[in-house]
């Protein structure tokens, strides 16, 4: 692990000046944050296919819907609270129900985004855009997955929200690292416990892995990068080989990654699960995240202890 | 094919409002109010004004229409089956779970709609997609959309007509229903809506005032908004909500349910006899 900490929004920014280069049919549209969501540097390179189409969220999102009627794929960016939130009815009727090919990014999601505080602290939006059909939802936790996924989702004919966000975070995987949509990735194959983990949380459960393993704990972590299609397999396969299940995210512990998870579980047949051994070892899920409240203003890392979801409060759980 | 003889296109606009009427009368709901009053525009605009071809709806030069108002539906699929983009039987269906008309359009379901619409004031800001899309790629295609004035309404609507103004968007014509008259009553009471000209020509729009029912003002409108270069047009086109049916004529309470049988029989009764007012 490297100690150089990026931002997935800056990360973001310069994949997307890439896929500018490498496909002319991608569009940009901003809500008058270019310089915060790092769309700008895709905007300096390519004017032509750049749309500033100012304070307006819910003009770009339909915007960016006539665009993809007519082949574009559009990126659209601005801050998660007002992407998925003030204009998730154009989300819904415009482009996730005629399924047009529209790829939403949005940057600042959670209680990292800090000393903004709580109104721009987006913690419903795995959930809200998760409930859309046709839609996928990624999450992504460091440098190389992120750039890895702006130019995947390209390649997907269908809307996309991709959620970053604005804390840095080190450089989980290295460049040759191979991902695909729907498939979570594993770290270690401990059976203590297993730590699903979605963006800025991942690496804090990677952390926590690591002091745990000093204790003679031995958890295996989980990299949920694609909330949905959501990688079943893996959910079932590590509820069987550990038992105990801790989820943690920068988002409401209500409607998602926590939630998703569980109702992968609880789906499942008992037999399945637990084979004989129901009453003697039952499977438990924690789901740690914001506590069905809102952020508040302070720095990104005193909030993360604030709401308990950081490595040391994973460690605190054993 | 262009259709240059009014009498020819009244006719049409005729047929296509006893199909709106046929619809709301089989489903038994929908709205026939704002589609009989946006009759006119859509034949002028699919029989004499746009470059599209029913055998091939998808193609990317194509002219679009984005009907923002959806709910007005009916117009739209009569227009569109006058055309044949689909079997006419079709209409039979509006509504209905085994048909493809929706109660809102549906771009994937229905051959010749060009965008999902039904959540009002989306609608502009979708067309400005379309029309920056023109301009890029040289298209030359031009993108009509059709706002009913209650739903301007909704804050959207400015936030796009400041995009289509800021781009500088000719190749966009936006017509305003302006009937009047929305479910609770008239735009004035409800919303205080007036000079909705003045609103349009404020943010930067090429504006036309037309009887929205007369297609000779209708043609000369869509003319006189092909020829103006480096703004929008909007047409405020005074319609008449319920025009061709006189009791649903002005009335808010027509704006979305069918008629009865003995309604339904009054109101095709007067649109056939309307045909003798026509001499073709």
């Amino acid at each position: 692990m490297e100690n150089k900490k990026i931002a997935t929004r800056q990360s973001y920014g310069e994949a997307l000046a890439e896929l500018g280069e490498e496909n002319e049919n991608v569009v940009v549209l901003d809500a008058d944050l270019s310089t915060a969501t790092k769309t700008q540097i895709f905007a300096k390179r390519f004017p032509e296919r750049f749309f500033d189409i100012g304070i307006s969220e819910q003009d770009m999102m339909s915007t960016a819907a006539g665009f993809a009627t007519c082949s574009k794929i559009p990126y659209v960016s601005t801050f998660a609270v007002f992407a998925a939130g003030r204009a998730y009815d154009q989300i819904r009727n415009s482009i996730c129900y005629p399924n047009l090919n529209v790829k939403i990014c949005a940057t600042h999601a959670g209680i990292t985004v800090g000393e903004d505080g709580a109104t721009h602290q987006m913690l419903e939006d795995i959930s809200m855009m998760r409930t859309l059909p046709n839609m996928t939802v990624i999450s992504t936790s460091d440098d190389t997955q992120t750039k890895w996924a702006v130019k995947e989702i390209s390649k997907i004919k269908g809307p996309v929200y991709l959620r970053l966000s604005r804390y840095g975070v080190p450089v989980i995987y290295n460049e040759n690292e191979k991902f695909e949509i729907g498939k979570a990735v594993q770290f270690g194959d401990g059976t203590d416990a297993t730590i699903f983990a979605t963006g800025v949380t991942v690496i804090e459960a990677l952390k926590a892995k690591e002091e745990l393993s000093k204790k003679n704990i031995n958890v295996r972590v989980i990299d949920i990068h694609t909330i949905k299609p959501i990688d079943k397999e893996m959910i079932i396969k590590c509820a069987k080989e550990t038992k105990r299940i801790i989820t943690i995210e920068d988002h409401s512990i209500i409607g998602g990654l926590g939630s998703a998870i569980c109702e992968v579980l609880c789906e499942q047949p008992f037999s399945a699960l637990y084979g004989e051994n129901y009453f003697k070892n039952p499977i438990k899920v924690e789901r740690m995240g914001i506590n069905d409240t809102f952020g508040k203003s302070g720095k990104a890392d005193e909030l993360m202890k604030y709401f308990k979801i950081t490595s040391n409060d994973i460690i605190e759980k054993f | 094919m262009k259709i240059t003889d009014i009498n020819q296109l009244k006719k049409i606009a005729n047929n296509v409002r006893i199909n709106i009427i046929e619809q709301v009368y089989k489903a038994q709901s929908g709205h026939p109010g704002g589609s009989l009053s946006i009759a006119d525009i859509l034949t002028v605009l699919y029989f004499n004004q746009m470059n599209v071809d029913e055998n091939k709806p998808d193609s990317p030069v194509r002219d679009r229409l984005v009907l923002s108002k959806g709910h007005c539906s009916p117009a739209l699929y009569a227009v569109l089956a006058q055309k044949d983009y689909f079997s006419k039987d079709e209409l039979s269906k509006f509504r209905n779970i085994d048909g493809i008309l929706q109660g809102h359009p549906d771009m994937k379901k229905v051959p010749g709609v060009d965008m999902t619409s039904g959540s009002l004031g989306q609608g502009l800001s979708v067309s400005n997609g379309m029309a920056l899309n023109s301009k890029m790629n040289h298209d030359g295609y031009r993108v009509y959309c059709i706002l009913g004035d209650g739903e301007i309404e909704e804050g959207q609507i400015w936030e796009a007509a400041m995009t289509s103004h800021k781009y500088k968007l000719d190749n966009l014509c936006v017509i305003v229903d302006n009937n009047n008259l929305q479910i609770d009553g008239n735009i004035e009471e409800v919303k205080g809506l007036d000079n909705i000209e003045g609103k349009f020509k404020s943010f930067g729009f090429n504006t036309i005032v037309i009887n929205g029912n007369n297609i000779e003002q209708l043609i000369d409108a869509f003319e006189t908004a092909k020829t103006t270069k480096g703004m929008p047009t909007a047409i405020i086109a005074k319609t008449i909500k319920g025009k061709g049916v006189s009791f649903m004529e002005n009335k808010a309470e027509w704006h979305g349910k069918g008629p009865n049988e003995e309604e339904y029989n009054e109101a095709l009764a007067e649109l056939n006899q309307n045909f003798k007012n026509i001499n073709v």
